[in-house]
């Protein structure tokens, strides 16, 4: 035994791994397996309200892709797929438009203030994200607070129907998911070397041009990873078109909770499932594992 | 340059603003008389008292914070095992499945996530009989799924920074491999255990989308009462609630910070 650790032994290993092996097996690849099967089968009224996949008296299978075929035919579930790449896509505009000030303001602030500042931007996330969520009913609804408050200073004279719109839903993206943002912008602009800004600054640039010219391709890594964090969570996001959207705000994450929940359909339930994972999930996925192996070489 | 600082430091300015002040006007509004939410009726404290009388909404925040803590152990002990394996093990036969297992959870659309692991208690309950229902346990173990994802990232790092010629040290010295994980390894990365235990917790507690598919009536949590809640419209009681959520939240992190400080003050 001496001289190799129990991580490295063949039995321990073994028993190290396979607590977290089995539960991931039997608690997230299962899951997704019974997903796929159900959403090959027929829909019946009743407990469960699905046929059984393979027949086994008749030993017949009895698969469908009528699901699917649901999926394709109704231009509702394209445009619940178009809506959630629309909104999660400005939601991360608008945390980038915020947060890059932002970021690049605590990096560039006196080190001893710079902790203090970036908790500061923590902080909001600690609390719960439904209740900053329903902050929001309450300041943009049609009686809400700013409505009262610009109709007060004499900007409108009628109070505008924010919420309920997707305008509502982008403010409260923006809102919780602006953190997440700003963290890798700021880690990259915080390690970047200044003197490569002076060097700019010797050879004639302008203070905004070494911004394009220098600090921004310099911050790029830190864009793509806030963007990722971003957009990711926006973009399957049930909660926040649900209480700031209105019955218009077409997202997936709510047609597939309304097929399962309301409808009771669940084949269609799970072929919205498949197809948010291969349409989405994958290529997400696939894009990280990329930009990984950039990093890895990068660095 | 000075004025490009004071934009900038405007700019700041605007965006602490604009995470601060929705939560401020929540607090400032629990404590008004009126239950129009919007017009202000006076100072009260009526709500916190309506609130205390809401067997529902106690019940459900008592649930979810043993559900949380339960979580937060789980996760916290599977996450940390899954790192170990990540960054110790290069070589083993299926590496690439449970890479991709470990994860997915971080990309995975909570709806998504939800659902499957419902449509896997339904299948193993016409199975196996169990779970009978839906309960605290199938709460836990969906939490458990998701949250375990996000200790290991945070232990991950921590691992994988490490110096590992302590743990060599303590082996040439004689120490046994089990003694050097106690000893040496886990004491190194406990800030980010203690760092994922608390992620885990708060993402728990947190949680609406995958707790609405794996909750029932016997086991409602927190959010999920709070959702339903939201969905009938505002409410002073929401607002009240809120307010001692965050004041709960702003005293946990005073003591983190303090006593991370006083940790931090002798080492330098």
């Amino acid at each position: 035994m001496k001289g190799k650790s129990l991580l490295e032994g063949g039995a321990g290993r073994f028993l190290v791994g396979l607590a977290p092996y089995a539960w991931l097996l039997v608690f997230f690849l299962v899951p997704f397996l019974i997903v796929l099967k159900i959403s090959l089968s027929e829909p019946q009224m009743g407990i469960p309200p699905y046929m059984p996949l393979v027949d086994w008296a008749e030993g017949a299978f009895k698969g469908t892709l009528a699901g699917y075929r649901t999926l394709l035919g109704d231009n509702l579930y394209l445009l619940a797929y178009l809506g959630s790449l629309r909104l999660a896509g400005m939601a991360t505009l608008g945390c980038l438009l915020l947060g890059y000030p932002a970021a690049y303001a605590i990096a560039r602030a006196p080190r001893s203030r710079r902790q203090a500042l970036l908790m500061l931007v923590a902080l909001p996330f600690w609390t719960s994200f439904l209740i900053r969520v329903y902050a929001w009913i309450g300041i943009l609804k049609n009686e809400g607070l700013l409505n009262m408050a610009l109709m007060g200073m004499g900007v409108i004279s009628e109070p505008l129907q924010i919420l309920e719109t997707d305008t509502a839903v982008t403010i409260g993206m923006v809102y919780s998911y602006l953190p997440f943002m700003i963290l890798p912008l700021y880690a990259t602009l915080e390690k970047m070397d200044l003197s490569l800004l002076e060097a700019a600054a010797d050879l004639g640039c302008r203070p905004f041009r070494a911004f394009l010219a220098v600090t921004l391709p310099l911050s790029m890594p830190g864009v793509v990873a806030g963007c990722m964090l971003v957009f990711i969570p926006a973009v399957g996001e049930f909660v926040i078109p649900d209480l700031l959207g209105g019955p218009d705000t077409l997202v997936i994450g709510k047609v597939l909770w309304a097929e399962f929940f309301d409808n009771r359909d669940w084949p269609t339930a799970s072929a919205v499932a498949v197809a948010m994972l291969v349409l989405l999930v994958v290529p997400i996925m696939v894009f990280q594992h990329f930009e990984a192996k950039r990093a890895e070489r990068g660095e | 340059m000075n004025n490009r600082g004071f934009a900038l430091y405007t700019a700041l300015a605007l965006v602490y603003a604009f995470l601060y002040l929705p939560i401020a006007l929540l607090v400032i509004y629990s404590f008004n008389a009126s239950k129009l939410v919007t017009v202000w009726g006076g100072f009260s404290t009526k709500w916190y008292g309506e609130l205390l009388q809401d067997h529902q909404v106690l019940d459900a925040a008592w649930l979810s914070l043993k559900i949380a803590f339960v979580n937060a152990c789980l996760a916290t002990g599977l996450g940390t095992l899954a790192a170990v394996v990540l960054v110790r093990f290069k070589r083993f036969s299926g590496r690439a499945l449970f890479t991709g297992m470990v994860s997915a959870p971080l990309v995975m659309p909570e709806i998504i996530t939800g659902l499957a692991l419902l449509l896997l208690f339904v299948g193993m309950e016409n199975l196996l009989g169990w779970p009978d229902g839906r309960s605290m346990t199938t709460i836990v173990i969906a939490h458990v799924t998701f949250s375990l994802s996000f200790v290991t990232v945070v232990v991950r790092s921590r691992l994988s920074q490490m110096d590992r010629s302590l743990e060599e040290a303590a082996m040439d010295l004689g120490a046994r491999p089990l003694t050097v994980f106690m000893k040496i390894t886990l004491p190194i990365i406990a800030p980010a255990l203690a760092a994922g235990w608390l992620l885990a917790f708060t993402l728990s507690v947190d949680d609406v989308v995958i707790s609405a598919f794996v909750s029932g009536p016997g086991a409602t949590p927190l959010p999920i009462v709070i959702f339903s809640k939201v969905r009938l419209g505002v409410s002073p009681e929401i607002n009240a609630l809120a307010t001692i959520v965050v004041a709960l939240v702003a005293l946990a992190i005073a003591v983190a910070g303090r006593v991370m400080m006083s940790k931090e003050k002798p080492g330098g």
